[in-house]
């Protein structure tokens, strides 16, 4: 009777147990445990939250693992951290540090403009974002555990993350509907493995867990994605930009468990103060926007 | 019979699945009046600090107690630390759990995420519920950041544990205790477990009803 660890079972295990979560960026111990008072079930320790990373510019990287550690050492709940696109150096060092989870994240300036990182190769879950389906199973053919929309991360416009969702829910509506031999030509239409394509229509969502994420910043913002059908919600400037960090924090939390229920959202809507400023993604121009990378 | 899965967070969906595949109707919980007429229910497993935190701001801590006194309860994972009167190396500050089991749990027990396994375990219990078409022996049992029991008190039945190792599966009356995800294996033989448990308690609340009409009569 051996132990077997990081297999994708254990992998796509912990990911099922952060559904029905809201997943909140942090960039301090402090923050953290804000965060894990409130009811977050995972946090992604970050030194700078993506709004100050888009109005601060330069080239994004891994945060340094001393940030990192402080923050896993502050909480309890499972925790996050992101890597580059195709930086696999940086995700061996997250995973030698003992970090719960990956985010392959385009929040960070990619280090490979061809591939992204082979994630079979490595024991620690990771989380992709994704604009469309084919996107979503490509990440998962490369050993992606968990999907999340990319959104338009650091803006507070919900938009994107919408866009992202429905179009992924959609193509899942109208892959239901194909004949087997429709199914191999749209497999290569949006490039992705057919046996996933397949296994996807069978199941009718999407074979790992997808989280909404790029643009979240109040309760109802984060109920509307649940109600698109996504599993759970990242929270990453929304809250610790906004007036009453740990006020919102709680009220997204409550949001995403009862995201059915109006009543309830009207109450914990209530008096939250100031909500991050934001920025429309309409009025940035292309070379601002950050979902485009990756591919 | 009617099992509620408590639904503020973590993996409740597979919880209903498995119970809708054994016939058995299964309801989301998430306020304290959708526990009414429910004969059982189950605590996914998930994040503990949420549950417990959820269950604070929408009132249901205390008829979650009074139903667990009463009712059968099974916890996984999170909810095993829930259902446990002790455990150690909770969030700072600590964080409300329900009790019931007389039993002390360590919250990741096994460190963290890159410990997460799966393994074989045997549960001689198991086999006074099995029915044609379910695995022989042991159960495949999958940790996730997983919990264990350090300590049992009197009244506590160990159903399972690792070789070597600590305790993994407990049952104290109609309460039931795993520190691994059956809802996440490809195997009704735990939920089948769960489900004898709470026909046994209905049998009883039958027989108490009849008992108390005749002694009226």
């Amino acid at each position: 009777m051996e132990r077997t660890t990081g297999t994708f079972t254990v992998k796509s295990g912990l990911a099922d147990m952060l559904k029905g979560g809201v997943i909140m960026d942090v960039t301090n111990a402090e923050q953290a445990r804000i965060a894990e008072e409130a009811g977050a079930c995972a946090v992604m320790a970050l030194e700078r939250v993506p709004a100050d990373i888009r109005a601060q510019g330069g080239v994004a990287r891994m945060s340094d693992p001393e940030k990192i550690l402080e923050i896993m050492d502050a909480v309890t709940i499972p925790v996050m951290a992101k890597v580059r696109i195709g930086h696999f150096v940086e995700a061996q060092i997250l995973e030698a540090l003992g970090v719960d989870f990956i985010d392959e994240s385009e929040v960070l300036t990619p280090a490979d403009e061809a591939h992204h990182i082979n994630k079979w190769d490595f024991k620690v879950p990771f989380v992709c974002g994704c604009r469309n389906l084919g996107e979503a199973l490509r990440r998962i053919a490369e050993g992606a555990a968990m999907i999340r929309t990319k959104g338009e991360a650091g803006t507070g416009d919900v938009v994107e993350a919408v866009r992202h969702a429905r179009a992924v829910m959609g193509e899942i509506r109208r892959l239901q509907t194909m004949a087997p031999e429709e199914m191999f030509a749209y497999a290569k239409e949006i490039g992705a493995p057919y046996e996933l394509v397949k296994m996807t229509a069978e199941l009718g969502r999407l074979p790992v867990v997808n989280f909404a994420a790029g643009g979240v910043a109040t309760p109802a913002d984060a109920a509307m994605m649940m109600q698109l059908g996504m599993d759970g919600v990242f929270v990453g400037s929304g809250i610790f930009k906004s007036g009453n960090p740990a006020k919102r924090a709680q009220a997204i939390v409550k949001a995403v468990t009862h995201y059915n229920d109006p009543h309830i959202l009207a109450e914990v809507s209530r008096n939250l103060g100031e909500p991050m400023v934001g920025r429309t993604v309409e009025s940035m121009p292309e070379s601002e926007r950050i979902a485009g990378r990756g591919w | 019979m009617k099992v509620g899965v408590l639904a503020l967070q973590g993996a409740f969906r597979e919880h209903i699945k498995k119970l809708h595949q054994l016939g058995i109707e299964a309801e989301e919980i998430r306020l304290p009046r959708q526990l009414e007429g429910l004969d059982g229910l189950i605590i996914p497993g998930g994040e503990s600090t949420t549950m417990g935190n959820l269950a604070e701001a929408f009132h249901l801590v205390e008829p979650l107690r009074e139903f667990r006194r009463h009712k059968p309860v099974w916890g996984t994972c999170a909810g095993l630390i829930l259902l446990a009167e002790r455990a150690q190396h909770l969030k700072r500050g600590g964080q409300p759990l329900l009790g019931g089991l007389d039993i002390t749990v360590d919250r990741n027990y096994f460190g963290r995420q890159v410990d997460s396994f799966e393994i074989d375990l045997p549960v001689p219990a198991l086999a006074a519920v099995a029915s044609p078409g379910d695995p022989e022996g042991s159960f495949h049992a999958i940790f996730i950041r997983a919990p264990a029991v350090t300590e049992v008190g009197p009244e506590v039945e160990v159903l399972a544990r690792i070789p070597d190792g600590p305790i993994v599966a407990v049952r104290q009356g109609h309460l039931l205790g795993t520190a691994f995800h059956p809802e996440l294996s490809k195997d009704l033989r735990f939920h089948r477990y769960f489900a004898a448990l709470v026909a046994g308690a209905l049998r009883r609340a039958g027989n108490g009803q009849r008992h108390s009409i005749k002694t009226l009569g």
